[in-house]
C-alpha cells in the first residue's frame, strides 16, 4: 500500500521541492597544514546482508563489497566501507540511486537510506592525521590505517565513520546533530596540528 | 648585587641574552635559558618561600622536578595566575612575574611563622587528635582556619583563558627520560626505522650530563654529545623528541600519559599555541630511563635557605654559570658531593669544608678534593646549621659525639646518595625489590612490556648506563618488530661514577622535641614526626605516611620517601623491606586540570545536539530546555508572556486549532528483513504479525524482569519493514537492547536494525485543523479519514520531498507526524507554519507537549515509570498480547511480586482546591495525622496546570491505586498538607472523540 | 585504557570503542515461560562475579558493533582471549598456567 502511494506520487505532477539546507554548508576552514571541508550532500546507504547475498548485491551496486575488516571498495564515485561482518556503509558522490540499485538484488538484505543522517568532512593536508588523532584513539599511521582503510570509531565524545581515500585525506562522517561538535573539535584540533 | 653570582666563563648560557623579571615586585635580570631558580640564585636570592605548616623560610633545594620548597606563583595577567610552580622548572622569559606564597605580610617577615615556635603543638597527627570535638566544628570552624593558615598558593579566580590540546599517539618504542641512558636507548631503537618517541621533562635533553663535567662520549663532552645525538634524532622522520614533557602516568598495556608544556616558557606565546598538550601514547615497548634523584641529609635545620642538594649546586654552576654561594660547606655520605665541591673550587668559590659521615672516605675524587686544598672531615656530622633567612654557619661534630666546631658558610651542599626513580616502573604495576647491598629499591618483577635502563635500574657509571640503555633500546625495538640495530653504540671515554650513601636520619637529627630535621620539606615532616608515629603505634609505612603526611605533598616524596622509610624501619627495629614501600601513584608531578580536560571545554565539553528547526525556533523566540544532549524548544512565548501564559495559550490553541511541534529527537529504528515481525513480537509486548502494512501501533518494550523499558509508535511500512520510534532519552539504549537480543539470543532471525533517528526530521502537527494544514502540501497520499485513519502511516511527498507521514497523536487531538529527510526539515517546517497560520495554529514546545499528553493520561517512560513499573501498574495491560508465548519480559511479568496485590499503580490525582498544582515527586499518605515518619503510599509523577481543564491535574503512582478511586489522600508539604482525590488518568475528552475531531 | 582484540575486526582496538555487557554464557531459556521462579532468578538476577578468570560479554559498539565474548582476569584486568558470540567457552586458554 505504501509502495503504491510512492509510485503514484512519482507519476503526479511534481511540485517544486523546498530547498535542501545541509548542516554547516560553506563552513570550510583552511590552515597551513590542514584543511577541513564540509563535503556536499551524498547518497548514503546502510546495507546489511548475510555472506550469501554479497555477490548478488555487489553486482547490483556495481562494485565488489569488501569483506575484510577495515577495508573499502570504490568505483565510479561510489564507495563501500566495511563496517562489520554483515554491514556496509555505502556512499555515492555521483548522484547514483543506491536504494534503487539494491532493490534490483533478489538476495536477502536490508537497505536503509541514510543520506541525510550523516554529515561528512574532509580533513586534508599533512596535519590531517594529527587533527583526527586529537580525538580518535586509533593508530592512524599509514601502516596501521592505509589508504582505503575505513572504520567506525570515536572522535572525542562523538561516534564517527573514518575513511582514508588518500594518504593526506580523511573523510569523517558523523550524525547530523553531532556535526557541530565534530566540526568545532576538528577546527580546534587543526589549530594544534602544526606539530 | 645584580647577577653578581654569575661566574664568567662558566655555564652554557649566552651573557648577552638577558631577560628581566620580578620576584615579589623586585626587578631582577637573568639570562635566556635560565630557570627562575637559577636566575634568582644568580642574583643571590635563596629565600623564595615559606613552608606549608610552620611557615619556615625556605630556599631552593634542587635544580629539577623533584623540588619541594621553591614553589612560587607565576602571574602573567589577571586570569593567568599559576600557583605552586616549581622555580626550578619554570623557564625564564623576559617580563616574567613571580610571587612568593604562603606568607603574610612579606616573605622575610611572616606572621604565620609563629607556628614554627609553637611547633610542639603541631606534631604528627595533630590535626587528627586536636580538632575532633565537636564533630560539626571540623567543617565549619577548624578546617577553614587550618586551610587558611597552612597551604600553598592561591588558585586563580578567573576562568582559564588558555587553551589546551590533546593527541593520541602510537609508537613502537617510547623512551621515558632523555638523559644519557634515554638518548642511547632512543638512538638504538630509532636506527631500526620504527616509530620512537623520546620525552623528557627538561627544556633541553641531557639529564645528569647537564652537571656532570667529567664525562666524555664519542670524543666530546657529555653534554655536547647529548645535544648532537638529539639533533640527529630530531632529524629522523620516525622519531618524535618531546622536551618539556613529563610522563606522569603509566597505565595498562603500555598506555602512558605525557604532558607537554608548550608555551609556559614563552614571553608572548602565539595565541594559536596551546598552553599544554596531553599526549596519550600507546607504545609496543617502553624503555624507562628516568634516572635517579639525589637525597638530602637529615639533620637539624636542614631546610634553611642556602642548604641544597650538591648536584643542584653543580647544575647551577656548570649549566647556568651560577655559584650558589661564595663560601660553601659540603655535607655528604657519598662521593658525588665531592665532584660539586671540586667544580666550585675550580670556579673560584671557596669550599670551607667537606664533612663526610663516612669514617675514612677514600678514592680518586676524595684525593682530587684534597689536592685542591679542601678540608675534609671524615667520620663527622653536621649537627645543625646557623642562620634563619639564609644559612650562615654549619656546626660539625664527630658522629659519635664530642666537641663541636662551627664553620661559617653561606651555602651547604648535601648528598645522602641517589634514589633510583622507579615511580613509572611502579605505576606500571611492576614490583620493586630491595637490593640490600646498595640499599635501593630497584625494578624487580615486570608487569608490562617495558624495560628499565640506567640509573633508574640501579646501574652506576655512565659507561655501564649507556651500554645497558643502548641494549635496552635495541631489544625493545626488536621485540616491537624492528630489524636488528647496527652497532653504533656510543663510546664512553671518561665518566663519573658513584653509588651508596645513607638512608634515614644523620646524627644531627637529634631526638629532642625542638629539633627540626626535615625529611619531607614540602609537608614539614621531621625525623621526630616519623619516630613519633611509630611510638604511637603505626607499624606499616602506609600508616606512617598517612599519620605524618610524609610523601603526600605535591612532590610525592621524591626526596623524602626513602629517608622516612629508613627512620621508621630503624625505630621499629626491622629491615626496610619488612616495613614496605608506599605505592607510587600517578601523576608523577602535578598535572593541570587544563591538560586533562584538553579540548573538552565550552562547546566541546559535551556535544550539543540541535534539531533542524533550532535556528527557526531561536529566531522565533523559543526558550529551550536541555533534554540529555539535545536542546529542545520548551515554549514559544509571545511578547510579554511568561512560561505559564505561553504554555496555557499553546495548550488551548492546539486543542482549538492546531500546533506545530518538533519531535525530531525521538529515536527511530528501521527494522528490516523477512523475520522483522517475528523479531518485533519478541522485543515488544504487543502482537505485530497481524499489523497491516500502512498501520501503526503503540508498542511497549520490557526488560526481561517485566518492567517497562521503553515505548513508542511503530509503523509497518512493508511486510518486512517497520519504522520504530523510541523515547528521546531511550534512543541509544533501546538500539543496544535490540541489537543485544538479535545478535546473542535470536541470531538466527533474518532481520537487521538501522538507526534512522537523524535521517528524518519529525514535525508533529496536532489539533483539529492539522489535516487542513498538511493536505495542500502533500502529494500522493489520500489523507481522508477513510483512507488514512488514526494510527496509520503513508509514504509520499510533502513540499516536493519524500515523507513518511504518520497519523498518530500524543495530544489526544487529530494529529500527524511529518517525517522528512533532515536537510529538508527546516524548509518543510516553514511551509507547514505558513499553512498553519492560515488555520490559527501555534508552535509549541516540550512543556505544552507534556501538559497535553498528561491531560489524556498518556505516560512518559522515565517520568511516570521508574524501572519498577509493569504495564499493568501503568494501566496498560492492553498492550500485552495475551496469546503470545514469548517476548522479552514475559516470564518476568509472572514473578510473584509482580502479580501481588497492592502494587503501586498509576492513577490520576485531582487536588481538592483546583488551583493548587502539586509538586512532582511529592509523597502521598493516607492519614496526615499519623506520627512521623509517616507511611508513604505513593508519589506524584507528573503535575501541571491544565488550562484546557481549568484546573490542576496530576498523575501518581499509588499503592493499590485503581482500587481507591474517589478516595481522599494527602500530600504533606513543608508548609501545608494538600488534599487530593484519586481519579482516572484521563482528564480531557474521556471518550477520545478528539482523535477524529 | 585497555586494548581489546575484537574477534570480528581481527585486531586490537582501544577500549573507548567498546562497552562491557556483563557475564557471558548465560543463555535465555528457550521456553522461558516454563521456568520456575528459582530458575528465573538464577538466570536473570544471579551473577558469579568471580575473582580471577571471568567470562564476559563485550560489544564493539563504536566499531563493528558486534557483541563478542572475552576471558579476562578480574584481578589484573588483563584479557586472556576474546571469541565470537555463540562460540562455546574455550577449552584451552592461551598462556594458561602463567
Amino acid at each position: 500500500m505504501a509502495k503504491a502511494a510512492v509510485k503514484k506520487a512519482a507519476s503526479a505532477q511534481a511540485v517544486a521541492s523546498v530547498e535542501r539546507r545541509p548542516a554547516l554548508a560553506g563552513n570550510d576552514v583552511s590552515g597551513p597544514n590542514v584543511k577541513i571541508t564540509v563535503l556536499p550532500p551524498a547518497e548514503r546507504l546502510s546495507l546489511r546482508a548475510p555472506e550469501a547475498s554479497v555477490a548478488s548485491l555487489s553486482r547490483a551496486l556495481g562494485l565488489t563489497l569488501p569483506q575484510k575488516p577495515k577495508t573499502s571498495a570504490s568505483k565510479n564515485g561510489r564507495t563501500a566501507l566495511w563496517l562489520g561482518p554483515d554491514e556496509w556503509f555505502i556512499f555515492d558522490e555521483a548522484g547514483g540511486d543506491l536504494l534503487a540499485d539494491c532493490a534490483k538484488a533478489k538476495a536477502m538484505h536490508s537497505a536503509v537510506g541514510v543520506s541525510h543522517r550523516n554529515v561528512a568532512f574532509a580533513v586534508s593536508g599533512p596535519g590531517g592525521e594529527a587533527t583526527v588523532s586529537a580525538g580518535c584513539p586509533q593508530d592512524l599511521s599509514l601502516d596501521a590505517f592505509p589508504v582505503g582503510a575505513s572504520t567506525r570509531t570515536v572522535f572525542g565524545k562523538s561516534e564517527i565513520l573514518l575513511y582514508r581515500p588518500a594518504a593526506y585525506t580523511f573523510r569523517v562522517e558523523c550524525w547530523r546533530s553531532f556535526s557541530d561538535y565534530v566540526f568545532t573539535f576538528l577546527k580546534d584540533a587543526a589549530r594544534d596540528a602544526a606539530v | 648585587m645584580s647577577a653578581s653570582f654569575r661566574i664568567s666563563g662558566k655555564g652554557r648560557l649566552t651573557q648577552a641574552r638577558t631577560a628581566r623579571f620580578t620576584f615579589d615586585d623586585k626587578a631582577y635580570s637573568g639570562l635566556a635559558g635560565d630557570t627562575l631558580a637559577s636566575a634568582l640564585l644568580a642574583n643571590g636570592v635563596h629565600l623564595v618561600g615559606r613552608s606549608f605548616k610552620y611557615h619556615r623560610p625556605r630556599g631552593i633545594l634542587s635544580a629539577g622536578a623533584e623540588e619541594p620548597n621553591a614553589l612560587v606563583g607565576i602571574h602573567r595577567d589577571a586570569a593567568r595566575k599559576t600557583p605552586n610552580v616549581r622555580a626550578t622548572v619554570q623557564e625564564l622569559y623576559d617580563g616574567l612575574t613571580a610571587v612568593s606564597q604562603n606568607r603574610w605580610p612579606s616573605l622575610s617577615f611572616d606572621v604565620g611563622a609563629v607556628n614554627d615556635v609553637a611547633s610542639p603543638l603541631f606534631s604528627a597527627g595533630f590535626y587528627y587528635k586536636t580538632f575532633m570535638w565537636p564533630k560539626a566544628a571540623w567543617k565549619s570552624l577548624y578546617e577553614p582556619k587550618i586551610r587558611a593558615a597552612a597551604g600553598l598558593g592561591v588558585s586563580p579566580d578567573l576562568p582559564d583563558p588558555d587553551h589546551y590540546a590533546a593527541r593520541f599517539a602510537h609508537c613502537e618504542v617510547l623512551v621515558l627520560g632523555g638523559g644519557a641512558a634515554g638518548i642511547a636507548a632512543a638512538l638504538a631503537a630509532a636506527e631500526t626505522g620504527l616509530r620512537v618517541i623520546l620525552c623528557d621533562e627538561q627544556a633541553e635533553l641531557g639529564g645528569a650530563l647537564r652537571f656532570e663535567s667529567g664525562s666524555t662520549i664519542d670524543g666530546r663532552n657529555g653534554w655536547d654529545w647529548a645535544q648532537a645525538a638529539i639533533a640527529r634524532l630530531v632529524a629522523m622522520d620516525n622519531v618524535r623528541v618531546l622536551p618539556r614533557t613529563t610522563a606522569f602516568g603509566y597505565y595498562a598495556q603500555n598506555f602512558v600519559g605525557l604532558v607537554e608544556r608548550v608555551s609556559d616558557h614563552l614571553q608572548s606565546p602565539d595565541p594559536d599555541l596551546p598552553r599544554e598538550r596531553l599526549w596519550q601514547v600507546r607504545a609496543k615497548r617502553v624503555v624507562i630511563a628516568t634516572g635517579a634523584i639525589e637525597r638530602h641529609m637529615v639533620f637539624a635545620d636542614n631546610d634553611r635557605p642556602g642548604v641544597m642538594l650538591a648536584s643542584a649546586a653543580r647544575a647551577y654552576l656548570n649549566h647556568y654559570g651560577v655559584a650558589v654561594g661564595r663560601n660553601v660547606g659540603v655535607y655528604t655520605a657519598n662521593d658525588s658531593a665531592y665532584a660539586a665541591a671540586i667544580d666550585l673550587k675550580k670556579a673560584g668559590v671557596n669550599v670551607a669544608a667537606i664533612v663526610d659521615l663516612r669514617d675514612n672516605p677514600a678514592g680518586s675524587v676524595i684525593d682530587e678534593a684534597r689536592a685542591l686544598g679542601i678540608e675534609i672531615h671524615g667520620g663527622r656530622a653536621v649537627v645543625r646549621v646557623g642562620g634563619k633567612l639564609r644559612v650562615n654557619s654549619m656546626t660539625v661534630q664527630p658522629k659519635n659525639g664530642g666537641g663541636e666546631r662551627t664553620i661559617p658558610v653561606d651555602a651547604v651542599l648535601m648528598s645522602a646518595g641517589w634514589t633510583p626513580s622507579v615511580h613509572l616502573f611502579s605505576q606500571s604495576r611492576g614490583k620493586v625489590a630491595f637490593n640490600d647491598e646498595v640499599k635501593r629499591f630497584l625494578p624487580g618483577t615486570y608487569a608490562q612490556d617495558c624495560i628499565s635502563a640506567g640509573a633508574c635500574n640501579g646501574t652506576d657509571g655512565l659507561s655501564a648506563c649507556l651500554d645497558e640503555a643502548y641494549a635496552a633500546g635495541a631489544k625493545a625495538a626488536k621485540e616491537a618488530g624492528g630489524k636488528a640495530a647496527k652497532p653504533a653504540k656510543p663510546k664512553v671515554e671518561a665518566s663519573e661514577s658513584w653509588s651508596r650513601g645513607m638512608l634515614g636520619a644523620a646524627p644531627g637529627a637529634g631526638s629532642g622535641t625542638t629539633v627540626k630535621a626535615f625529611v619531607d620539606f614540602q609537608n614539614d615532616v621531621t625525623a621526630k614526626d616519623i619516630r613519633q608515629a611509630v611510638h604511637e603505634g603505626m607499624r606499616s609505612i602506609e600508616h606512617v605516611k598517612r599519620f605524618t603526611t610524609n610523601g603526600m605533598a605535591t612532590d610525592q616524596g621524591k626526596t623524602s620517601n626513602m629517608h622516612g622509610l629508613a627512620i621508621a624501619a630503624d625505630e621499629l627495629g626491622k629491615q626496610i623491606p619488612e616495613v614496605g614501600l608506599t605505592t607510587f601513584r600517578a601523576p608523577y608531578t602535578p598535572v593541570t586540570f587544563g591538560a586533562i580536560v584538553g579540548h573538552a571545554r565550552g562547546k566541546l565539553f559535551d556535544p550539543t545536539r540541535r534539531t533542524t528547526t533550532h535556528g527557526w525556533a531561536e529566531r522565533n523566540g523559543a526558550v529551550f530546555e536541555d533534554v540529555g544532549q539535545w536542546k529542545r524548544a520548551w515554549y514559544f512565548p509571545k511578547e510579554g508572556e511568561d512560561i505559564h501564559a505561553s504554555v496555557n495559550r499553546e495548550c488551548v490553541t492546539v486543542r482549538k486549532a492546531a500546533g506545530l511541534f518538533d519531535a525530531s529527537t525521538l529515536g527511530k529504528i528501521e527494522v528490516v528483513g523477512p523475520d522483522a515481525a517475528k523479531f518485533m513480537e519478541l522485543l515488544y509486548t504487543n502482537p505485530w504479525e497481524k499489523l497491516e502494512v500502512g498501520r501503526c501501533r503503540y508498542g511497549v518494550m520490557l526488560r526481561e524482569d517485566g518492567f517497562i523499558y521503553d515505548d513508542g509508535v511503530v509503523g509497518r511500512l512493508a511486510a518486512d519493514r517497520f519504522h520504530v520510534t523510541t523515547t528521546t532519552g531511550g534512543a541509544a539504549r533501546v538500539m543496544n537492547h535490540m541489537e543485544d537480543y538479535l545478535q546473542t539470543e535470536f541470531p538466527d532471525l533474518n532481520v537487521w536494525l538501522t538507526s534512522i533517528s537523524e535521517q528524518w526530521a519529525v514535525i508533529a502537527v496536532q489539533g483539529p485543523n492539522s489535516r487542513k494544514i498538511i493536505e495542500p502540501l502533500v502529494e500522493g497520499i489520500d489523507m481522508s479519514d477513510a483512507a488514512m485513519p488514526h494510527m496509520s502511516v503513508r509514504e509520499g511527498k510533502i513540499c516536493g520531498v519524500p515523507t513518511r507521514l504518520f497519523r498518530m497523536s500524543f495530544s489526544g487531538e487529530r494529529g500527524f507526524e511529518v517525517n522528512v529527510p533532515a536537510d529538508y526539515g527546516e524548509a518543510v517546517w516553514e511551509a507547514l507554519w505558513a499553512e498553519g497560520q492560515k488555520h490559527g495554529a501555534c508552535t509549541y514546545g516540550t512543556e505544552t507537549m507534556h501538559v497535553l499528553r498528561a491531560e489524556k493520561g498518556y505516560i512518559i517512560v522515565g517520568q511516570d515509570t521508574d524501572g519498577t513499573v509493569t504495564p499493568n501498574d501503568a494501566g496498560l495491560d492492553w498492550v500485552v498480547g495475551k496469546k503470545k508465548t514469548d517476548f522479552v519480559g514475559i516470564r518476568g511479568l509472572r514473578r510473584p511480586d509482580l502479580l501481588a496485590r497492592g502494587r503501586k499503580q498509576l492513577v490520576g490525582l485531582k487536588t481538592k482546591d483546583p488551583n493548587t498544582v502539586l509538586e512532582e515527586g511529592a509523597q502521598i499518605v493516607a492519614d496526615p495525622k499519623q506520627p512521623i515518619p509517616m507511611k508513604m503510599i505513593g508519589h506524584v509523577t507528573s503535575s501541571y496546570w491544565s488550562e484546557n481543564c481549568g484546573r490542576s491535574i496530576a498523575l501518581a503512582l499509588v499503592a493499590g491505586g485503581r482500587g481507591r478511586m474517589g478516595e481522599t489522600l494527602y500530600v504533606p508539604m513543608p508548609d501545608r498538607t494538600i488534599e487530593v482525590e484519586i481519579t482516572g488518568m484521563v482528564f480531557f475528552d474521556e471518550k477520545g472523540e478528539h482523535l477524529n475531531g | 585504557m585497555l586494548l581489546i582484540h575484537c574477534p570480528y575486526c581481527e585486531e586490537e582496538r582501544p577500549e573507548l570503542e567498546f562497552r562491557n555487557a556483563g557475564e557471558a554464557h548465560i543463555a535465555r531459556p528457550a521456553n522461558i515461560v516454563a521456568e520456575s521462579d528459582e530458575d528465573f532468578e538464577k538466570f536473570f538476577f544471579i551473577r558469579a562475579n568471580t575473582k580471577g578468570l571471568v567470562y564476559e560479554r563485550w560489544r564493539h559498539v563504536h566499531g563493528c558493533a558486534r557483541f563478542f565474548n572475552a576471558v579476562r582476569d578480574s584481578v589484573s584486568d588483563k584479557f586472556i582471549m576474546t571469541y565470537k558470540a555463540g562460540e562455546p567457552k574455550p577449552k584451552k586458554l592461551p598462556g594458561a598456567g602463567k
